[in-house]
């Protein structure tokens, strides 16, 4: 049988033992006392990807499939630094980036991060922009 | 020009100071149905869709490509095309169609189809769709908290407020963009102050939006603003590919994303391309949907008086709300400007979200006065409480707030800006003072709050926000200044964070700070028995306004010892001669002592006798057992009477001047409106009956109309007719009374 995804959800009832915090930090070691230590950065609170891709399932089977390829996306982006984050939301805007800047992003994404989902994303983006004039003149 | 009185009032009402005008399609001023909109249809050929609502792919803009990209799904396209609109208007009005059945087939809709489908329903159809296709069961409302003078403890103790009431988002936003970080911050710490899990998050410029949510002040976001027509989402400066990959980005970092559309925008903003309000809505909606966005706010926002504006536009904002639901995602809707002037229009506006139920009723319930209200100042705000609770209290419907005691918001309130204080002076930021914490604990609105230096305060956001300062700074300093209870439940959301549940559809946490979404709470509703209704604990709570009174505290005060001076000396026998009988109602002067009005009993048979004698009459007084109705008590008297004239007089002052020859419903004068008579009065009805005992001509009584008395006394005067009622003996005629006063 398969797991429905009910009974999964939500993992921080469910599977809270399995749950790690961007950092690999177990849930389990999130507590005030590692705050009150001075333990704990902001890594330790930031969401991994693991979790993003299990709620991207869970959506999935629970018939959001476009929901579940945002969540998709955004696990691949948990490992992109905040700048980098904004940077790309820039390009992405009408009449900022070239063709090429794209694709090359697109590339970079792919070949850094293994970010496979979001090139594709803006390489679909960038072949629109150049059809519907928003592309950098 | 010769003037109506009333037409000259008319002019003067709040709903006259509304704009009004005719559609015009070629400047988008139609809500739907513009002569312009395409018809529905779709062709695809080997996997792909290469026609869409009449247009070639070769001329789709960038919404149609992002539209057949993502939003469409193509395997059940051809066959959710062929059902005819009627059909799916149908489906969604039956109950006995399932929300699944419809929302499988509603996903290969184009904008056009489903524009089409909203055109057979009528708003009734429509709520009794929302109700149905709503993705998460129990309804939830979200809360605008601001402030113009971006007051920190302020903000804090609204946001506390506003969590206690029972919202389940609380949304702030900046007059001063460098204010972002401690707004956010304010109603971070007042919010998990009032409730812990309610979801915060600050209006702001997107980049600046999503800083906030990576420092953890922000758990949630809904400014991913999305426009129909391609020219206006550039404008916007946006294409769907920017606005999905911030919502990828958002996700990323734990936070739960919303998109903004609504009908009127692209009118407002001159490119409607002579399409319809609610046309574009669709297109809007499905780059919502393809984008994965989890849910959108809509309902025409803040252009709500567009539509408004045009025939059918209340209307066409609940539809819009329906398609999103129709479309699997979470709607907040609308709700969140001023609507009207008028606050019987804006009532009537806001039952059509209300009755049915969204997943937050409000996308911005002011929970502040409007003026302190830096969005569109929200269809309901702060002064409208009490009002919105009983309409929850009326109906039984779950509008997602509670009513609270007074004693318990200034307990809230002062905690969460004594909160704010300690952060401000453990992370360094300017001093909030004691007479500040003390002025926003009682605090209504800005111009109760003292003057604060906002340079220093802007400087130091300044700083925050460059640093590397976060909400775990915040929870340090939480902890160190003896607010560990307001740390744990800010740690429970980063928590909460890392399990991301609350990125899934229409996700709140509840009371217990549980996830609660369409994936654990989808909506079941399939008619009368299912679905979510509020009962329990959650009715109890919405019944216990505070104003409220126990049923024996209305009676009580009337309650009275026998009169010394009444006594009982036999049976009531027929008179004779030109006497007027008074005859009272069982509890009279004896288990009751007081009208409703608060006259004593004493006093109001003092009266009676006295008009009685001025006209040279005789009265005699009978009590009558068997009946508490004011028109037999009077009926019985009468005919007991030598004259065949008597006055009946109930406990609570009721009273009536009756004839034996009339039908006993019948009477010569009747005085319903205890709680206007005086003792004036009665002296008067003692004057009238003796001259009608005295065959003299007589001008009834005038008693001035108060029909609010009724509205304000019923259940007082249900209460005592019940304890008089209670004083029948059944048995028992009538007897004779002597009352041992005599008048001047």
């Amino acid at each position: 049988m398969r797991e429905k995804p009910e009974q999964k959800y939500p993992l921080r009832d469910n599977a809270a033992d399995d749950l790690r915090a961007f950092s690999e930090r177990p849930l389990s070691d999130i507590s005030a006392e590692a705050i009150a230590e001075g333990q704990l950065a902001a890594d330790d609170l930031r969401t991994h990807a693991d979790a993003l891709r299990q709620q991207a399932r869970i959506a999935r089977e629970a018939g959001y499939p476009q929901l579940a390829g945002n969540l998709s996306r955004a696990a691949e982006l948990t490992s992109l630094p905040n700048d980098e984050l904004l940077k790309i939301y820039e390009l992405l805007r009408p009449e900022r980036a070239t063709h090429e800047e794209l694709a090359r992003l697109a590339d970079y994404l792919e070949s850094t991060y293994g970010a496979s989902e979001n090139a594709a994303f803006i390489r679909e983006a960038a072949e629109t922009y150049r059809e519907r004039n928003l592309l950098r003149r | 020009m010769e003037r109506s009185i009333r037409f000259d009032l008319l002019a003067k009402r709040d709903i006259n100071k509304e704009t009004f005008v005719e559609p015009w399609p070629e400047a988008g001023l139609i809500v739907a149905d513009s002569p312009y909109d395409p018809q529905p249809s779709i062709s695809l050929e080997g996997g792909k869709i290469v026609e869409m609502d009449g247009k070639p792919r070769a001329d789709f803009d960038t919404l149609d490509r992002f539209i057949v990209s993502h939003a469409l799904a193509l395997d059940v396209a051809d066959a959710a095309m062929a059902i005819p609109s009627k059909e799916y208007a149908r489906m969604l009005a039956d109950i006995n169609v399932p929300r699944e059945d419809i929302a499988r087939l509603i996903a290969g809709c184009t904008p056009a189809k489903l524009t089409d489908i909203i055109r057979h329903m009528n708003v009734l159809e429509m709520m009794m769709g929302l109700a149905k296709m709503r993705v998460r069961r129990m309804p939830a409302n979200q809360a605008h908290v601001t402030n113009w003078r971006e007051h920190p403890a302020l903000l804090a103790a609204d946001a506390a407020e506003a969590a206690l009431r029972g919202f389940a988002e609380i949304e702030t936003t900046v007059r001063v963009a460098r204010f972002a970080p401690f707004n956010a911050l304010a109603i971070l710490i007042g919010a998990q102050t009032g409730r812990g899990g309610v979801l915060t998050q600050c209006s702001v410029e997107e980049a600046l939006g999503l800083r906030l949510a990576m420092k953890g002040l922000t758990s949630y976001a809904e400014t991913l603003s999305v426009y129909g027509t391609e020219m206006t989402f550039v404008d916007g400066d946006d294409t769907p590919w920017s606005k999905a990959f911030l919502a990828s980005a958002y996700a990323s970092r734990g936070v739960k994303i919303r998109f903004t559309s609504g009908t009127g925008s692209e009118a407002l903003m001159g490119r409607a391309e002579q399409k319809s309000m609610l046309y574009l809505e669709a297109r809007c909606l499905l780059v919502v949907k393809g984008a994965g966005s989890q849910g959108v706010q809509n309902g025409s926002i803040s252009c709500i008086a567009l539509p408004e504006a045009l025939p059918g536009g209340v209307r066409a904002v609940l539809a819009e709300n329906l398609l999103a639901a129709m479309l699997g995602l979470e709607v907040a809707s609308g709700n969140d400007a001023l609507a009207s002037h008028s606050s019987i229009r804006k009532t009537a506006k806001l039952m059509l979200q209300f009755i049915p139920g969204a997943d937050f009723i409000f996308s911005g319930y002011s929970a502040i006065p409007k003026r302190d209200n830096l969005f569109g100042g929200g269809n309901f705000d702060a002064e409208d409480f009490d009002d919105y609770n009983v309409l929850q209290r009326d109906m039984q419907v779950d509008g997602g707030v509670k009513p609270i005691r007074e004693d318990e918001a200034l307990d809230i309130r002062r905690k969460a800006a004594r909160a704010i204080q300690a952060v401000y002076r453990e992370l360094d930021f300017p001093v909030i003072t004691d007479d500040e914490v003390a002025a926003a604990t009682v605090a209504h609105s800005s111009d109760d709050m003292p003057e604060r230096d906002i340079l220093p305060d802007l400087e130091a956001a300044d700083r925050f926000m460059a640093s590397d300062s976060d909400f775990v700074a915040v929870m340090r300093a939480l902890q160190r200044s003896g607010f560990s209870e307001v740390a744990d439940k800010i740690l429970e959301m980063g928590r909460q964070r890392i399990a991301a549940d609350y990125l899934q559809p229409a996700a709140i946490f509840n009371t217990d700070f549980k996830v609660q979404s369409a994936i654990n709470d989808p909506n079941d509703y399939t008619g009368p028995g299912s679905g979510y209704r509020p009962q329990g604990q959650r009715w109890q709570e919405m019944q216990a306004i505070p104003q409220a009174q126990p049923p024996t505290g209305f009676v009580d005060p009337h309650l009275a010892e026998p009169l010394s001076r009444l006594v009982e000396i036999g049976p009531a026998a027929r008179g004779t001669g030109k006497e007027v009988v008074l005859a009272l109602g069982p509890a009279y002067g004896r288990a009751l002592g007081k009208t409703i009005g608060g006259l004593e009993h004493e006093e109001v048979l003092k009266a009676i006798l006295s008009g009685v004698a001025s006209e040279g009459a005789i009265a005699r007084i009978v009590r009558v057992y068997h009946s508490s109705d004011c028109a037999a008590i009077g009926f019985v008297g009468a005919r007991l009477s030598g004259s065949g004239i008597a006055i009946g007089l109930q406990s609570r002052g009721t009273a009536v001047i009756h004839q034996k020859d009339l039908a006993p419903l019948n009477n010569l004068e009747l005085f319903p409106q205890s709680p206007s008579l005086t003792l004036a009065t009665y002296q008067d009805i003692g004057v009238n009956a003796a001259r009608y005992a005295l065959g003299r001509s007589t001008v009834p009584v005038s008693v001035k109309i108060d029909n609010g008395a009724r509205l304000r006394l019923i259940v007082k005067t249900a209460l005592l007719h019940r304890r008089e009622t209670d004083e029948i003996c059944p048995d028992q005629a009538p007897v004779e009374c002597l009352f041992a006063w005599e008048p001047d």
